[in-house]
This record gives C-alpha cells, structure tokens and sequence, in this order.
C-alpha cells in the first residue's frame, strides 16, 4: 500500500546534515519505522469472532457483547439466532476514523444484510494517561488535566476535581462561589445539549440543526470566554471556589442568552420535534428498559428515558441545587425520541435555573479565604511579604491535603460524573480516578443497536451522546 | 513523463498559477478531528466562522478525496498507525495542519500515552498552536496554508528539503521561502 | 456538600446498612457513605448482599495501588495489601452510597468478577486490569481495553514511570 520509497522521507521531518547529499540519511531506519506505522491495526482479541468459532456459550454472552441480565430476565437462547451461518452475516469494522462515530470509536459490527447484531466497541484511541499525569500535578493543576477529558463539557470536570478536593480539605465555600459554579455548570450544560442537538441533526441529516445548534452554543462560549477567559478547557472551577469574579455587566449577557436560547428551542421544535421524517428515525429506535439500564450502571439522560426518575441535582443535591426550583425530565419508552426530548427540555430546564440563579445571585467571595488554598491577590503581592510567600507556595508546591480518600459524583450532562480522589497528605493526589459517564453508558451501546439497521445505528450512537475524551481518559 | 520533469520558464507560469489558484480554493479537509480541538474545528465549520467562504465546508469521510487532513487532538499510541494509514490513503497533493499543542509537540501531556507531536508520523505543513486553538487560530493556520501553495513548487513534496528541478544544494538550503504573511499585498 | 434526606431517615438507614453481613469490618460512618472492608473470600457475597439490600446499581469499581502511599487507615482486622479494589454502589430508592474496598496482594492479584451481579461492571474490571493487573475471575472478556492489545505492563501501577520525553529545559523532575 505504500508506494514508493520517498513515503519514507516523510516521516523525517528534519534534513539530515551529516553528509553531502544526506536526502537519504537512515533510510533503513525510516523503512522500518514507516512499516511499523503502517503494519495493520490487529486487536488480537479484540476482533470478532466468526460465528463458526464461537460456541453457544459464548454467542449467548456475547449478546449485547457480554450482557448478563439479573436473575430471571435470562435471554431466550432462541432469540440469538445461533443456528445462522457464517455465510449469511458479514463482519464490518466501523471507525475509528468516521465521520459519525462521535470521536474515535471504533465498532465490530456484525451484519446480517442491513440488520445490526452484535456489536462490540472498541476504545482505547484516546488514552491519553489523564489519571496518571493527574498523580503528577498539584491540586492546583489538577483543573487543567481533568478539564480536557469530557471536552463538551469542561466546567463539569473541574467542579468534580474540585468538590473532591474540598471534600478531603474540609474546607466550606462562601455562597457566592457556590452560585457562581452553579450558573456555569448550567450554561455548561446548555452548550453542551445544543452541541449534542446539533450533531444529533447532522447525524440524521438535519445540517441546519447543526447551524443552529453551533450559533446558539457561539453565544455561550462567548460569555464563557468572558468570564474565564477561554472558550473551552476553561481551568476556571478550582478547588476552592472560582478563579475570578464574574465581570461587570453579567447579568445583561445572561439574560440575551436566555431569551434567545429560549425562544429557539420552539424553532428547534418546528424543524425536528414535529418533522413526521424525524419522528420515524427516531421513534422505537434503541430502545432501552429500565432493568437492562440499571444492570448497565447507565446514567443521564439515558437511564431517564427508560423511566427512571434518577437525577443527581434533585436526588442527592450537591452545590445549592436544592434551592432551586426545576424540574426532572424523564421519558417513558427508552428510545432515541425520548433521549432527543428530555435533552431538549433539559435546555429549557436549564434556562430556567439560570434565570433563578442570575436573580438570587449572592454577593461576597468568590472563592474559600483560607490563605493555605488560596492564592491572594495579585495587587497584594506588592504590599505584603506574607502574601508573596503563600502565592509563591501555592503555585509551586502547592497546597497539602489530609490524607483520606472521596467519592463525588455530581449530574453532568452526559450522566454521573464520579472522582474518587485518594490523597497522601502531600500536594499532589494520590490517585485520581474519573467515572466518566460515556465510559459506563457505552456499554449499553450493544443492547440498544441489536436487531436495528445500520442506519440507526447511527443515530443510536449519537443518541448515546459519548464522548471519547472522557471514555478513554 | 509526469510533473516531476515540468520546466519552469515563461510559458508555465500562468498555467503554473492558475493550477495553484485552483489548488488553494478548494482544500477539502478530511475529517480526523479526535478530541477537544476538533470541536473548534466544527466550529470553524459552523456559521459564525465560516469556512465556507474559503471553500472548505466539505469535511469529506473518505481520505480519498480530500486533499488537506487537520489533524485536530491528541494521538494516542494506538491510534498513530491509523493516522498513518489515513494520510496514506490520501492522494497526492495533500497537506498537514497539526491543530493545538497535542498534534504539535505533544502539548501538555508528556507521558507514556501521547505521539509527541504528530510530526513524527507524517509531514507537517502548518502548526496552529493553542489549546484548543480559538477558531480565529485555525483560520489563520488555513490562510498560512494557503499562501504556501500559493507560493510553492507545484510539485513540492511535503518533507523533502530540496526542490524537484534544481540543482542539489547539499540538502539544507531551504528552497523558496514559503510566504507566511497573510497580508501579503498581491 | 448537603444532601437530602432526615436525619432519622438517614440514621435508620443507615442502621440498616451495617446489618448487612455485620461481621465485615467498617470504618466509622461518613457523612452518608459507608465503607466496607471485606475479605476478598467474601468480597461477592457482600456485593451480592448489598445488592439484595437494595443497591440497583453499581456506580464505579477501580482499583487503587497503595505501594508508595505512607499508611491509610483501616478497621483492625483487616490487612492492608498493596492493591485496593474500591467498588462505589449506588441504591436509587434509598438515595444511598456505600463503598467497598477489597485488599488484593500483590503476589496473586485475583479477585472475583461482578460481572455476575452487575453487568455495568465488565468495561471497568477491563481497565482495572488494563491499568493495575488486577485480575478477575471469572470476567467473560477480560483483555486490554485502553491500551494497545500487545502493550506490556500496567501504566497505573506506581512502579510505572510516566514516560515522559525530556523536553528542553524541563529535565528536572517534579511540579511543572
């Protein structure tokens, strides 16, 4: 497949300068790297195995690609169509490179003509060692590293790293910090379901939705950039309260953002909720019951369109969510429609807490004054030794936390997003593990596409709304 | 015969620039957006930073028939031979943009996991530095990009020091600067 | 952080709680989350029994490697190994955590699968062999999941180096 020896010229990017003429300096060497870049991706026991070489045993597992339902919901052998043959199904290989796999994912799927039936995921594409780097920054610089794992959605994991870390501090914020996590947590969450609505509608062939959806979430990003400074992986949600002060003139900008966010979601509803096209793709597709999702340990917008009413803000409140008024949107038939509604009256929801949060915003600190957490001023680093020192110590040390170890889970957009934080006493943790929700909820990914056409397949992953940064981590 | 053996004189050089002309409006980028940066480049596709209006809307799936490939993330280890694979299957002329920090040098993740910089599996023609990159950024690093073909060997093979048709020069003197300035007054 | 929930309710409950296998060590109540401590012998039958008691769903399961941490505390009775399992159940209709943490050694590190109990479970028993090397038995699928299929060793095990590249400038180690 590679043509012609000047393929390895490019993989050396620097011009050799050890002799005349050096064009073809370590060409062996380049061979040999550029035959180990191109050998092919073989996952060994990853792969799908033909139907022939899997016995029955492994073919019932292997429904929904290991799904063991409780005690009395066994699948009906006869339901697996085991006694089909090789010849009749086809294994594919979709991804990781594709345009609607929501990232790198990769899925084996096994079809027999246009009809789904096993499917086995395969991430991994993504690892980027996030848990281990986060062993080796400071809690400081813990923000950084978690922010860039659930990238639609930073805010998120800087406010679980950080309720962790205050956790195992013990150390209690002021309101205001509260309040102000709260809003953007929520706006957070807008932006990232007109995200998801935006690449939900271009996966099912709705390019405007993805227009609309990335001009509302434009408007957001904005005001996010406004106030910390960067559109996204905002390093802004630190342990200890916010990084700065919301700036002047916030209320204004909320407010355009909630009218208009507002009234487009009634276009939105013009344009799919009642389109008979739309209906049809996404009504009784992947369709999930509130027993296989609580086996599956599936959360979000998931678990609640099967039925069950499970949402962390409401259920075990962390911030100040249960000042709040909202409500919970559940669905009833665990298909894609209901996933598409509840995200879509999510945005509402949303809204309308932002709108609660803006009027009863309290004033005070934004973040903890415990001077051991917290960096001082900048313009006090000029008057006072005391506080260069503790700024000086902040950000090159950082601060200790007690040893201990925490679980915190708060309601992200994609479900529950867990930290369980283990500290050593010293300022960096011990080990940092992220539940992501994507992670977890990608497991009911074979349950949802057996028996649907490649075509809802599609739409069944984007209804899934995984993000690869926070699966593979 | 082939293009490798094109002269430079008088007569080409319109045909010369028109080829580049045509070449640089219509760089179709291939999708290989992998993490957060590939969120600012749907957002560069989006409406409010259009790309549109440089003709490059169209992300094509298949490499096939792409021409530009924004590697737009960080590049795991697993995930190097398959960007390798990706850009093989490209056909010629094609270009790199490393998008953001990862792709570049590696970024902020200098670990076990992460390619360090995505120049060590194939040529890079524009870095766009940034974490993400802001979509003001990556059209910044398209321009670049286009000015390079805009000023370039027709026949420039991306990673080779010495241009095809001129005398060997020991390998390091650079070759026509490619104009990097976008204001470039035509 | 608050949580919902009387106090009676949540005191009730948690008595409840404790009466699960009782004579598995616990550390003291936090907040509202309990920690069990249970032998890895019997490390499926308490899961089992929680999920009997009421825990619909299991949350998380990772595995920690206490090899470089200066001493944690346990319930006395139990004996602190280097790796820890660490399974977080959620029950949706109590509105309750609890945790499990399993000492697995090091020189034979198998523990059972919950796979079993908790389908949700097999993705991330996968990573906690891909990253520590933990091995459960009884996993249906039990191979790498993160890292490349022929990759050696366990990258979160704390006798894994980093891997970082020296960058110019950066040699020393520590803080960045």
């Amino acid at each position: 497949m590679s043509e012609h020896d000047e393929d390895t010229e490019a993989t050396d990017t620097e011009p050799d300068t050890e002799a005349e003429g050096a064009r073809t300096v370590g060409t062996s060497r380049h061979l040999a790297e550029a035959a180990a870049l191109n050998a092919e991706t073989s996952e060994g026991a990853q792969e799908l195995m033909d139907r022939s070489s899997t016995g029955a045993g492994e073919l019932r597992r292997e429904v929904g690609a290991v799904l063991r339902l409780p005690e009395g919901n066994f699948v009906n052998p006869d339901d697996i169509d085991i006694e089909r043959r090789d010849d009749d199904t086809m294994i594919i290989n979709m991804g990781p490179q594709h345009p609607s796999t929501h990232g790198v994912l990769r899925l084996m799927l096994e079809l027999d003509g246009e009809t789904v039936l096993r499917t086995k995921p395969i991430i991994g594409y993504l690892h980027t060692g996030m848990e281990k780097t986060g062993e080796e920054l400071t809690y400081v610089q813990g923000a950084t590293n978690v922010t860039r794992m659930d990238y639609l959605s930073p805010l998120t994991n800087e406010l679980v790293f950080s309720l962790a870390t205050e956790a195992l501090l013990g150390v209690e914020l002021p309101p205001r910090a509260v309040w102000i996590r709260m809003l953007m947590a929520e706006l957070q969450r807008v932006s990232s379901h007109l995200m998801w609505m935006a690449t939900n509608g271009m996966d099912l062939g709705s390019t405007s939705m993805m227009i609309y959806g990335f001009r509302e979430r434009e408007m957001v990003l904005s005001f996010f950039e406004k106030t910390t400074g960067l559109r996204m992986n905002h390093n802004y949600i630190r342990p200890g309260g916010v990084a700065a002060d919301l700036p002047d003139g916030w209320q204004d900008d909320v407010d355009v953002i909630c009218d208009t966010v507002m009234a487009r979601t009634f276009e939105y509803d013009e344009l799919l909720t009642g389109q008979p096209i739309f209906r049809e793709r996404t009504e009784a597709v992947g369709n999930l019951t509130a027993e296989e999702a609580l086996a599956l340990s599936v959360t979000g917008p998931i678990l609640r369109s099967t039925g069950v009413p499970w949402d962390l803000r409401r259920t075990m409140p962390y911030l100040d969510y249960d000042k709040l008024d909202f409500d919970v949107i559940v669905g009833t038939y665990g298909d894609n429609f209901d996933r598409y509604s509840i995200r879509l009256n999510e945005i509402r929801e949303s809204i309308k807490m932002i709108r609660q949060i803006a009027d009863r915003m309290p004033v005070g600190d934004y973040r903890v004054q415990d001077r051991k957490v917290t960096p001082p001023p900048r313009a006090r680093i000029d008057e006072s030794m005391e506080a260069l020192i503790h700024h000086f110590k902040i950000f090159t040390e950082g601060f200790r936390v007690p040893e201990g170890e925490v679980y915190v889970a708060i309601e992200s957009p994609r479900g529950e997003l867990g930290c369980y934080m283990v500290s050593d006493g010293t300022s960096k943790p011990y080990r940092m593990h992220i539940r992501g929700p994507s992670f977890v909820n990608l497991q009911a990914l074979p349950v949802l596409l057996r028996g649907g056409l490649m075509a809802d397949a599609v739409a069944i992953i984007s209804s899934v709304d995984p993000v690869m940064g926070e699966v593979d981590r | 015969m082939g293009l490798e053996d094109l002269q430079h004189n008088f007569l080409t050089g319109k045909m010369e620039d028109l080829v580049k002309w045509a070449r640089r409006n219509s760089v179709w980028p291939a999708t290989f957006g992998l993490a957060c940066c590939a969120i600012e480049m749907m957002s560069v596709g989006a409406a409010d930073f259009d790309i549109s209006r440089l003709g490059m809307e169209v992300f094509r799936a298949s490499p096939r028939q792409a021409d530009l490939m924004i590697v737009a993330g960080r590049v795991s280890q697993k995930m190097a031979p398959v960007l390798r694979q990706v850009y093989d299957q490209m056909m010629e002329p094609k270009w790199v943009i490393s998008m953001g920090v990862c792709a570049s040098t590696g970024g902020m993740f200098n670990n076990y996991a992460i390619v360090q910089g995505v120049d060590q599996i194939v040529p890079v023609d524009v870095y766009a530095p940034g974490c993400p990159p802001s979509p003001e950024t990556l059209l910044h690093a398209i321009l670049t990009l286009h000015e390079k073909i805009r000023t370039g060997e027709i026949t420039h093979r991306a990673g080779s020091t010495v241009p095809a048709g001129e005398q060997a020069t020991g390998g390091w003197v650079p070759t026509v600067p490619d104009a990097v300035r976008v204001a470039t007054p035509r | 952080m608050s949580n919902a929930g009387s106090e009676t309710g949540a005191g009730a409950q948690a008595g409840a709680l404790l009466a699960v296998l009782p004579e598995v060590p616990r550390l003291p109540d936090r907040s509202v989350v309990q920690l069990a401590f249970p032998h890895r012998e019997r490390y499926a039958e308490m899961v089992q029994a929680f999920r009997d008691a009421g825990f619909e769903t299991c949350a998380d399961l990772c595995a920690v490697d206490y090899l470089t941490h200066p001493g944690r505390s346990l319930p006395d009775g139990v004996k602190a190994e280097r790796f820890e399992v660490v399974v977080n159940l959620l029950s949706l209709s109590m509105r309750q955590r609890v945790r499990i943490r399993v000492q697995v050694p090091e020189g034979d590190p198998v523990v059972s699968s919950l796979v079993d109990i908790y389908s949700g479970t097999e993705a991330m028993e996968r990573e906690a062999f891909d990253m520590m090397g933990i091995i459960f038995e009884g996993h249906p699928d039990l191979t790498r999941i993160l890292m490349p299929e022929d990759w050696e060793g366990h990258p979160l095990r704390k006798d894994y180096g980093v891997g970082r590249v020296p960058v110019q400038f950066k040699e020393a180690p520590g803080p960045r």
